[in-house]
This record gives structure tokens, C-alpha cells and sequence, in this order.
């Protein structure tokens, strides 16, 4: 049985160049634990986990430093032993402050008492394996961080038949899932066997876009023999396939609802990376306390896949890579098309880092906003088929109301809008600005 | 503070296409067509399209400087305009009439509403009907050609094709030449009596894959623009032989290879939506052979097109797509 084309396609999608050439064939490479790390108590969506200890306290790998702070949140625990140095307010890679620990490691790197491997996880009834995926601070690790116990406890009413692995990795640079499918596939697949069993899916697919021939092939040689309905979908190469909504039209041909989740069409979407932290979880008993990062970029001197600790930061990261060579104008935490600009290399790296990339004066360019010349563009490259160009103009008026009718809120902030628009309209930018002044607005009315 | 990164929102990255690349695109396209043009009308055709160039920068750089706008001339859309004004033009017209009507063009139609982006009519079609009806005799005056077809016998006119068939059907009821092989393909390569820019389809045809392969226009406003006049003029002609003439004259005369591949597809004044597009296209195509057909005057290309220009707001508002994961068939809006 090989694996299959994906049936459908979502509307629109851009074709930016990849570069994944830059660390694709590196193999995943552990760095040395840093002399600090700065673990965010803001790690994943939804409320930040509530700091369990405090200065001075010694801790132990995978112990709990923060606590879940309500349903939609999720535990964080110290990434190596050592002492707790400063518990402050840090700015995130993507902008507001919240709580981080910082800890100094011993070097000892002396796991936590009870942790208890469970080679055989098939013993293991729904409730535990989602138990201990909410006790290893799990959350979903393509870039969004939803706390994933949440995703695999859906609600008793709704019936989840299908599971996804996104392994699509459709923002270019990144080469982290890729590496993980090619080098983890056996354990990536337990792992999607465990959420499975979870979520009672019948259906395992495996999504990867077509670009990555390899990645395909090992998933498919690594496809358990006691798996019943599972394949490898090869998606076409286009960004951003990876979106949740999009790949699942893309996969099933089912269409999740304006303002739904992918649970209301029975469907489950978990990143490869996620999958794999889950398995060890489960199967290894193991918090989440490190992951893999691509480090990469024009600058970056050896461009690789770093498996580094949860709280490492930029400049170690890179560091580890060899530095950097010749200037350095940007500095973007995940990809080119949604990452987060960083300032400088001191943020530390979260369980949802998925990249580093490093671009050089040549790659950034600044532009002046010409008005829209109604070339359609962005019309037709918007995966949700909003019209960003009238949608930019409303918020550029600041009119929020005619915005919302417009279903602003649809708009997933990919950022394929901007990326085309040849009058280098702030599209998407627009958009985001526009749907936090919605929220905003939709909070003050209900108060 | 200076070694701190560039902090901008995403994306970090931009397709390379720009406004002015694009306008550039469409001057490369326009180019064949310029050749012939100066291969069938000589000095004048080079002078019109001088004139109407050279004014329209003119006046789109003094109005912003009027005006107090920062945007220069830099992003090449005058240019556009100023050949494609001039492409619709007589070879004869005196130069002074070109120059009001890019002075028109510009200032009027496009500046006054706010520049590039903003102008609702395609102003260099603007510029050429405030040009016909101003100074009618001299918008359609044309030079000589030779009729190669049989019945006419190799008869030499001033009137355009489609000017001749209007008139001798007008008033003796029957057409004036057949139309075969030989006369389609002076009429392709562009040996026919009409506006400087208008008269090689092939030329226009070539710009035209150009500016597809470029990506600066898409198939759907030129495929159902020709496709509707190919449609609606071969029901006429099926219908009645005798007093209509078949559907690859109607597509390779007059000015709708040069309306359907350059001006309906003006991007500021056409939909923006890919269905939009298409009703665009249809109707600029019934517009077209509503006006050929019945109206007044012997072409309709260029109000066929300014009045759907009108109504583009509408069309856009019309073929909103559907958003991805809104109920099918059901309201699209709220």
C-alpha cells in the first residue's frame, strides 16, 4: 500500500521560495545544556501556567515549576536540575510580557523522582493517556500551542473518526518535522497510535507535502503492521498546507465551519512533533522539556536541527550553529511567513519554537504602501477566500463593524495577502490589528 | 541601539511583484502591437503615441505636484495610459487633440479621483470617447486601404471594416465584402483602416500570451469578453448570412482584440473577484455586439467597457466568494 495524492485543495495559497535546502540533510543535533535557561510560564494558548516555585528553590528535570492555571492551559516544568536564579516578567518572542523562570542548571541534569516508562502504552485506558499528556505540559508544537490534552478530551456529544499528522511543515527554512519523520517515524507513529486510542479515531492520516519524497517514504516504511486504516498523504507543495483547516479539506474534502473547530467535522489535527512529545509521554513517562528547532538563514554558519532545552536562548542556539557570518537584519522567531521579529538574540526558546531564521540585509527589504490597485491578487491567494483588499481598507478606516460582516474573523493570518500584493499593502497586518480590536470590542460589549 | 534587528509583523517575506513591474509588463506587452503600427501608419502613429506619453507624465506629475502628493510618476501607469489612449486614435488626428485628450485623461479621470488606484473609468478609454464626441469628423477620419475580397474588388475605402459594413448595410441592406481567407488575414496581421493601436490582432495577441505568462492578467475577462461577441455575432450571422458577417471579422476588427486583452483587463477598474471577472467579460462582450449591431456607432468597444467599468463596484459586491467553511448555497454575508 503506498501512499496516496490528497483528492482535494484548498482555495488560494502562495509559492514563496522554500530554502529548506539550508538544514534540510543536517541531522537532528542535541546542543549542550546553556549556562542559563528562561522558561516561559506563557508557553502555549490560553491562560499562563501559575509559577510553583520561587527564587532560590532547587529543582529537579521534570519537575512542575508551573501549574495549569484553568482548562485551557498547560503545566511547564524545569527543562534540566538546577536552582531557580529570578522569577520576572520577559517579553515573549511574539510581544507581551508574562512570567519566566530562570534557572541556572547544576549540570547534573538529574531527572525527577516517578518517572515511570510504560513501554507497553497499550495497558493504558483513554483517561490515563490523556492524564499524563496533560501532566507532561504537552502543547501543540507547529507554532499555535494549544495545550493538547485539551484537543484529545474533545466533548462526550462529538464523534472524532479521524486523526491527522500534520507533517507538512509548509513555511519555508523549516526543516525541524521534517527531520523528526525522517529519524523518529517508528516512534511518531506510536505516538499517533496513543492519540488515536484517545480520541477513539478509526482513521490515521499523515499528511507531508509532495516536496519531501523522503519524509513520505520512511512514514510509510515505519507504518505499523497493527494500524487498520492509515495512510500517507502527499499534499501538493503550497503554503500554507499546513493549516489546520486547510489540510483537512485538503485530506477528507471536509470543510470545517466558519468560526468551527476541526472536531465539529470529526477531525483531530496534531503537528508530527506533537505526536512524537506525546509518545514520550506515555510510553517514557517524560514531561516535555526540550524539542527541535531549525536553525537557519542566510547569517547562520552552520544551519542545522537543534535539539535543544525548553528556555534556550536565540544566541546560544545559534551559537551551537556556529555562529553567525556577515550581518544580520532580522531575527525571526518560527518562519518567514508568520514568525515573530525579534529585536535580538536574548528571548528564549519556547515549546512552540519551531524555528530560528536568521536573514541577511539582501532578504529584508522595506517598502512604501502604494493604494490598492484591485489586481485581485490577494482574492485570489486567500486560503479562506476573504477579499483582504476591501477587508484592509475597512480597518484602514478603522470601521470594525462593516469588517466583522466581512468575516475579518475568518481571516487565519497566514500572510499570503501581503506576501503578493505588489502594492506592498500592509494586508494581513491589517487583519491582525483588526480582529484584536474586534475581540476587544466584543469584550466591552459583553461587560 | 543600532545593532538591535529589524521588528516588523509578518510575513517576513514578499513575492517580489511590485506595481511598477507590472505597469512595465504591460508596456513590454504593448510594444508589438506599436511596431506594426509604425510599419502601417508610419510617422504618425509614432507621433500620437509620443504626444499622448509625453502629456499624460506631464500632466500626472504636475497634478500631484498641485495637488501636494508625495507619489510621483514613477510607477510608470501613466505611460500605460498615454500609449493606449493614443493606440485608440485616428492616424490622422492633429496633435493638439492627443494632447487634450491625455491632458483629459489624466487629470479628469484619474488625478481628480485620487490617482492610481482610485479612478472608477479606465481613463485612457475616458480620454478617447470625450475625444469622439468633441471632434467627431476628425475621430473618424481615416486613411485609405484596399479591400482584397471579391465582391469588393480590391476596392479601395476610407471607412473602417466595421464603419463600412454599418453604412452600406444602412443603406443598401446588403454587406459590402464577403469575408474570406484572404481578407481575415489582412485583418489579422493588421492591414485594415482603424485606430493606430487596434488594427494587428496578431501583435495584440502576442502582448497578450506576454502578459498571461507574466501573470498581469488572467484568462477570464479576455476568454468570456471574445467568447461572448463570438457567440452573440455567430447567433446573428446563423440567423441571417446575408446581413451579418461571421464571427472571426466581428473578433479581428475594430478595437476589440486591443479592449478585450488590454483595457478590460485594466486592473484598477475590472473585478477583482475570478466570477466578477468572467460577468465582466460577458458583459462587455453583449455590450460590444448590442452597439455594433444596433447602435449609433459602428464599434462599441470602448463604451461597452466604460460602462461596465461602472458597474464594477456591484460585480465585485455580487461574486463575493463564498468563505471557506461557510454553509454552501446559503447567505454568503452577514
Amino acid at each position: 500500500m503506498g501512499f496516496i495524492k490528497a483528492k482535494f485543495n484548498a482555495p488560494g495559497g502562495v509559492h514563496p521560495a522554500y530554502h529548506k535546502d539550508l538544514a534540510a540533510e543536517q541531522p537532528i543535533a542535541e546542543m549542550p545544556l546553556s549556562a542559563s535557561l528562561v522558561v516561559s510560564m506563557s508557553q502555549h494558548l490560553g491562560k499562563p501556567a501559575a509559577p510553583t516555585v520561587k527564587k532560590g528553590d532547587s529543582v529537579l528535570r521534570g519537575q512542575v515549576i508551573g501549574e495549569a492555571a484553568g482548562f485551557i492551559s498547560a503545566a511547564v516544568h524545569a527543562p534540566t536540575s538546577g536552582t531557580v536564579k529570578l522569577v520576572a516578567d520577559v517579553a515573549t518572542a511574539a510581544g507581551p510580557r508574562a512570567t519566566a523562570i530562570t534557572i541556572e542548571p547544576d549540570g547534573e541534569d538529574t531527572w525527577v523522582e516517578g518517572i515511570t516508562p510504560c513501554p507497553d502504552w497499550h495497558q493504558q485506558d483513554k483517561k490515563e493517556i490523556v492524564e499524563k499528556i496533560a501532566a507532561a505540559g504537552i502543547t501543540g508544537m507547529g507554532g499555535a500551542g494549544f495545550p493538547t490534552h485539551v484537543k484529545v478530551s474533545p466533548p462526550p456529544d462529538s464523534e472524532i473518526d479521524t486523526l491527522i499528522l500534520n507533517g507538512a511543515e509548509c513555511e519555508p527554512y523549516l526543516t525541524a518535522d521534517y527531520r523528526l519523520m525522517l529519524e523518529k517515524a517508528t516512534e511518531i507513529w506510536q505516538g499517533a497510535l496513543i492519540i488515536a486510542k484517545a480520541l477513539d479515531a478509526k482513521t490515521i492520516y499523515v499528511a507531508i507535502e509532495d516536496n519531501k519524497p523522503q519524509a513520505i517514504a520512511a512514514m510509510q516504511e515505519a507504518l505499523p503492521a497493527e494500524v487498520g486504516d492509515a495512510q500517507v498523504v502527499a499534499l501538493k507543495t503550497e503554503y500554507p498546507q499546513g493549516a489546520e483547516k486547510q489540510q483537512i479539506f485538503a485530506v477528507t474534502g471536509r470543510e470545517v465551519p466558519a468560526g468551527g473547530l476541526p472536531l465539529n467535522v470529526g477531525i483531530v489535527v496534531e503537528n508530527v512533533g506533537t505526536t512524537l512529545a506525546v509518545w514520550d509521554a506515555v510510553v517514557n513517562g517524560r514531561p516535555l522539556t526540550e524539542r527541535v528547532t531549525t536553525v537557519t538563514g542566510g547569517p547562520v554558519a552552520k544551519p542545522g536541527n537543534v535539539l535543544a532545552r525548553i528556555g534556550t536562548s536565540c544566541a546560544d542556539m545559534v551559537e551551537f550553529c556556529g555562529g553567525t557570518e556577515g550581518p544580520v537584519a532580522k531575527i525571526i522567531s518560527g518562519g518567514p511567513m508568520m514568525g515573530f521579529a525579534q529585536a535580538d538574540m536574548s528571548g528564549p526558546t519556547t515549546k512552540t519554537t519551531s524555528g530560528l531564521l536568521l536573514l541577511d540585509p539582501t532578504s529584508v527589504h522595506a517598502y512604501e504602501s502604494m493604494p490598492c490597485i484591485s489586481c485581485g491578487r490577494c482574492v485570489g491567494v486567500c486560503p479562506m477566500n476573504l477579499m483582504p483588499n476591501e477587508l484592509s481598507q475597512f480597518l484602514e478606516a478603522e470601521d470594525y463593524e462593516t469588517a466583522e460582516a466581512y468575516n475579518v474573523m475568518d481571516c487565519i493570518e497566514c500572510g499570503c495577502c501581503a506576501f503578493e500584493c505588489p502594492a506592498h499593502r500592509p494586508l494581513v497586518q491589517h487583519m491582525r490589528r483588526g480582529k484584536a480590536q474586534v475581540m476587544l470590542n466584543r469584550r466591552k460589549q459583553a461587560s | 541601539m543600532s545593532d538591535l534587528a529589524i521588528v516588523s509583523s509578518s510575513p517576513h517575506a514578499h513575492s517580489g511583484s511590485s506595481v511598477r513591474r507590472i505597469m512595465l509588463d504591460v508596456i513590454i506587452a504593448l510594444v508589438p502591437a506599436l511596431l506594426v503600427s509604425v510599419y502601417f501608419f508610419g510617422w504618425d502613429a509614432l507621433r500620437l503615441t509620443l504626444a499622448c506619453v509625453i502629456t499624460c507624465l506631464a500632466a500626472e506629475a504636475l497634478s500631484r505636484k498641485a495637488m501636494g502628493r508625495n507619489l510621483g510618476i514613477d510607477d510608470l501607469s501613466a505611460v500605460i495610459t498615454g500609449m493606449l489612449l493614443a493606440f485608440n486614435l485616428p492616424p490622422t488626428l492633429p496633435t493638439w487633440m492627443a494632447v487634450v485628450g491625455s491632458v483629459f485623461a489624466i487629470v479628469i479621470c484619474k488625478q481628480l479621483f485620487g490617482g492610481i488606484g482610485y479612478n472608477p473609468f479606465n481613463p485612457a478609454l475616458a480620454g478617447r470617447v470625450m475625444l469622439l464626441i468633441s471632434f467627431p469628423v476628425f475621430m473618424t477620419r481615416w486613411s485609405e486601404w484596399t479591400l482584397p475580397s471579391p465582391l469588393a474588388m480590391d476596392a479601395v475605402t476610407s471607412a473602417t471594416p466595421l464603419g463600412l459594413v454599418k453604412t452600406t448595410i444602412g443603406s443598401t441592406g446588403a454587406l459590402p465584402f464577403t469575408f474570406d481567407g484572404t481578407t481575415m488575414l489582412q485583418l489579422f496581421v493588421g492591414n485594415q483602416n482603424g485606430c493606430i493601436g487596434e488594427v494587428s490582432a496578431a501583435a495584440l495577441l502576442l502582448g497578450g500570451i506576454y502578459l498571461l505568462v507574466r501573470r498581469c492578467i488572467t484568462w477570464h475577462i479576455p476568454v468570456a469578453y471574445l467568447a461572448t461577441v463570438a457567440v452573440f455575432s455567430g447567433i446573428l450571422w446563423m440567423h441571417h448570412p446575408q446581413q451579418n458577417l461571421p464571427p472571426h471579422f466581428h473578433l479581428l476588427s475594430g478595437g476589440l482584440m486591443l479592449g478585450a486583452l488590454f483595457m478590460a483587463t485594466d486592473m484598477v477598474t475590472s473585478p477583482v473577484t475570478k466570477r466578477g471577472m468572467l460577468v465582466f467579460g460577458v458583459g462587455c462582450g453583449i455590450l460590444t455586439m448590442l452597439i455594433r449591431k444596433w447602435g449609433g456607432y459602428p464599434e462599441g468597444v470602448s463604451f461597452a467597457i466604460l460602462l461596465m467599468n461602472a458597474i464594477t463596484p456591484l460585480i465585485n459586491r455580487a461574486t463575493r466568494p463564498r468563505v471557506f467553511g461557510a454553509p454552501k448555497g446559503g447567505k454568503k454575508q452577514s
